[in-house]
């Protein structure tokens, strides 16, 4: 039975073009995905059903929910609709949630607006979703307030608040986009036993085509608000038709040959280290309390090593990237790179800092918006002491931009002006600049769409073949990971916990711990990764 | 909750200690000693050393400030050189003014900025919001004397509602006050409600904008319901912050408008006292204004905390 409809839905903002004549199905009990880059239109498509487009939005088409025309029908009906036979969640858990109020009394509210039971039958209610999804009353109770609560839990509470009356269809837009991979695996597991349980409809939209290819049932395409391709998952992995669709499912499982090693002088040496940071005092004149972010740690990095440094959050890989760069003491051990320590005395050890430099996750945060880019990329040459002026300078940045696939033009031009792959490859023409020994990727790509995390992936192996590059690269993603690297060190709880050649790591994960995080990572069958 | 008021507590104490001893620095470091600084150039050596010993200025500092301390705790400011009474008397007469008329104002204040904020948040860029945010604009920008004048000129000399000024005593009848302060405490509310809906409604904007109240607005609730239910509580820390902060400036601050209607309040004594270098007065004075500021703050912690369960868990 066909539960959602969509014919030739269009939606302009403010006279701009965001969806063009997008068409689909969902029958009840049916998974169905919805994939594509960012700015494909997948988000305004799930707005669009649940009758939340922004403001100066206008809608055309059809949606049609269950025999109801959402397009035509007026808000305050669409308020009732919306609770009750469509629940929506959404991607950031850590903010989804209303900070002031507790966890029972935000999932009891769906209840209670709709009318559907008295406060205390609905706070009965709200307990046994809360039971249902995975948090059981002795240990969350109502009371709870969402900052006592983890990320996974928290999009528990939020699941809870979305299936709270039971709706027909349930859109989740990147659900486990902000998890992590262990974290990931139980809420898709959750999900799925829902639409089971419920017999719901479940549109998921997510750009994880790992993630797509293991839950769906059919699989959507899109891609600058056109409806590409859409099929049975089986059907369309085997058989894409849309060049498109290749191209992102090439992306996705994208590999890059790295030239080999030949270099085995340590060169980076970490050794028992470890680091503490104080908690808040538990009573008012006791003594603070410590804990231990990193415990222990012991690695060394060759000279061209190309080091991969995995772990989940609150694991510790940015304490230790922060030791490492001498931004901060550790309370024991020893880092030095070439011999001389990161940090000496209460500061960053000047001669050893100039050697490293640091590319960033966030493309559109780690850039001052008001400076031009040749300012920008050449701030790494406050770390000389005599930073090349005049010439010598200009023909820097002008190397250090067209090394990353940039023209020196783009010199002259304000941050602003580039998409999020180029922001990232201005980011690595300034780490670039001052040709440090070692530079550090602290998720560098993770913010990035496949198709230009493919592109910035291969740009590093380009800048591999062309010089002696040494770095450390830190990510959650572990495909990622397994192509950029030579070795790995897994991490867990402040402690690494298993490290060797990344591919025997990934083929013959020793630590049971190693172990948990590749089972739980979703991966795109073999044959289609390597299409 | 018990730490974090504690806590609280324990920082109220020591800004009071902090200051306390700054004011009695300050005061001590004007040029000369303050019997010579009061009594001005031209006093005969004679008269400046009998100022001395009445002062009690004859003691080392450390003796003298602890005296001065100890002397405000049991409640004895010491003496006003030029009216020649115990200053705790002159101040209690004008506190019985000006704590009302700052209270009074602060509600109205608050009375007429929150639904003034929250309209126009929920009307954002329609007429209403337009025209609240250019009343609050003219509120902003127009002095609150100016407001006072004009409000004498109806409502005292046109239509003889109200009495132009002078405050005829609590003794006479509550609603005799009140309806002495009624006029001041308008003028006074006014340029603080503009500011006060300015900062609820960018307050609420932002906490509309927020990914809570799009769950809210996915569980069914209309966008009415998620800004009562979810934002306005939200929007509350930062309105309580300048309600602090204005209750701290009503209470001192509403110097012209006491001139302006007569009022003898704390600003006037602190205005004479000033004019007249009766630095024993201004240090009391100061000291309780100082005081009242931080309990106001430490009243403003707590309301935090009341608010924002997260900061209940925190030190």
């Amino acid at each position: 039975m066909t539960l959602l409809s969509l014919q030739d839905l269009s939606i302009t903002i403010n006279g701009k073009p965001i969806l063009h004549d997008v068409s689909f199905d969902i029958r009840a009990g049916e998974i169905v995905a919805v994939t594509g880059e960012s700015g494909s239109g997948k988000s305004m498509t799930a707005l669009g059903i649940m009758g939340l487009l922004p403001r100066g939005a206008t809608a055309t088409g059809q949606i049609d929910l269950d025999g109801v025309d959402i397009l035509r029908t007026e808000e305050a009906a669409l308020c009732k609709m919306r609770g009750n036979d469509v629940g929506m969640i959404f991607q950031e858990p850590m903010t989804a949630l209303n900070p002031v109020q507790t966890i029972g009394d935000q999932v009891a509210e769906t209840i209670l607006v709709h009318r559907a039971a008295p406060k205390a039958e609905a706070m009965t209610r709200a307990a046994e979703m809360l039971e249902r999804v995975g948090l059981p009353n002795d240990r969350f109770p109502l009371s709870r307030y969402p900052h006592e609560l983890s990320g996974g839990q928290r999009q528990r509470v939020v699941i809870a608040m979305a299936i709270a009356l039971r709706p027909k269809l349930l859109i989740a837009d990147e659900p486990t986009t902000a998890l992590d991979v262990t974290t990931q695996a139980t809420i898709l597991d959750l999900l799925r036993d829902l639409v089971d349980e419920f017999g719901m409809g479940l549109l998921m939209i997510t750009h994880d085509l790992a993630v797509v290819a293991n839950m769906a049932d059919r699989i959507v395409v899109m891609q600058h608000g056109h409806l590409v391709e859409q099929g049975a998952t089986d059907d369309l992995l085997r058989n894409m038709h849309h060049p498109y669709t290749k191209a992102l499912f090439a992306a996705s499982g994208h590999k890059v040959s790295l030239p080999t090693n030949s270099h085995s002088a340590p060169f980076l040496s970490v050794q028992n280290v470890t680091r503490d940071y104080r908690t808040p005092r538990k009573t008012l004149f006791g003594k603070p309390g410590t804990f231990r972010a990193v415990n222990n740690v012991s690695f060394e990095l060759n000279k061209g090593d190309r080091l991969g440094l995995v772990g989940e959050s609150g694991c510790g890989k940015s304490t230790l990237t922060r030791a490492i760069l001498g931004l901060e003491p550790v309370q024991s051990g020893t880092i030095t790179l070439n011999d001389a320590p990161v940090f000496s005395g209460k500061k960053p050890n000047a001669d050893v800092r100039r050697k490293m430099q640091v590319v960033f996750q966030d493309p559109y945060g780690s850039f001052n918006p008001r400076h031009r880019v040749d300012r920008l990329i050449s701030e790494p040459f406050h770390l000389l002491d005599t930073p090349p002026t005049g010439a010598a300078r200009s023909d820097a940045i002008t190397k250090a931009l067209t090394d990353v696939g940039l023209t020196p033009a783009d010199a002259t031009k304000y941050i602003h002006e580039f998409s999020g792959g180029q922001r990232q490859r201005i980011a690595i023409a300034r780490a670039l600049i001052t040709d440090p020994e070692l530079i550090v990727f602290d998720e560098a790509v993770s913010a990035l769409d496949v198709s230009v995390r493919a592109q910035v992936l291969d740009l590093m192996a380009k800048l591999c073949r062309e010089r002696p590059l040494s770095y450390l690269f830190i990510s959650h993603d572990l495909s990622v990971v397994r192509t950029i690297t030579d070795r790995v060190l897994v991490m867990k709880s402040g402690e690494i916990v298993e490290q060797g050649a990344t591919e025997d790591v990934f083929q013959n994960p020793k630590h049971p711990y190693t172990q948990t995080l590749l089972e739980a990572a979703p991966t795109l069958p073999d044959d289609q990764a390597t299409r | 909750m018990i730490r974090y008021v504690f806590g609280r507590l324990l920082s109220l104490v020591i800004s009071l200690i902090v200051a306390s001893v700054v004011i009695f620095v300050v005061i001590e470091i004007a040029p000369g000693d303050p019997a010579s600084f009061m009594l001005g150039l031209n006093a005969q050596p004679e008269t400046v050393a009998a100022l001395r010993a009445e002062l009690g200025l004859d003691v080392s500092k450390v003796e003298r400030y602890f005296t001065w301390v100890t002397g405000m705790l049991s409640g004895d400011f010491g003496t006003s050189y030029t009216y020649r009474s115990p200053i705790s008397e002159l101040i209690a007469d004008r506190v019985v003014v000006s704590l009302p008329l700052a209270i009074y104002a602060l509600i109205l204040s608050t009375v007429i900025a929150f639904p003034a904020g929250i309209y126009a948040a929920s009307r954002r860029g329609g007429v209403g919001d337009m025209s609240v945010m250019g009343a609050t604009q003219l509120g902003v920008a127009i002095p609150n004397f100016w407001f006072a004048m004009i409000m004498v000129l109806i409502f005292a000399i046109n239509l003889r509602w109200f009495s132009a000024g002078g405050f005829p005593g609590w003794d006479k009848g509550f609603f005799g006050g009140i309806k002495a302060l009624t006029l001041p405490a308008i003028s006074l509310a006014l340029p603080q409600a503009a500011i006060l809906a300015r900062v609820m409604r960018s307050s609420l904007l932002d906490m509309l904008g927020e990914d809570f109240i799009r769950s809210a607005r996915a569980k069914g609730l209309s966008q009415r319901q998620a800004l009562w239910k979810h934002a306005v509580r939200n929007a509350l820390i930062p309105v309580l912050t300048i309600i602090g902060l204005q209750f701290s400036f009503l209470l001192a601050g509403g110097i012209i408008i006491e001139q302006v209607f007569f009022l003898p309040g704390l600003g006037r004594l602190i205005f004479q006292a000033i004019s007249a270098r009766d630095l024993i007065v201004v240090e009391s004075v100061v000291m309780l204004l100082v005081f009242v500021v931080i309990v106001v703050n430490f009243a403003v912690d707590i309301a935090y905390a009341a608010v924002d369960p997260r900061l209940r868990t925190k030190t």
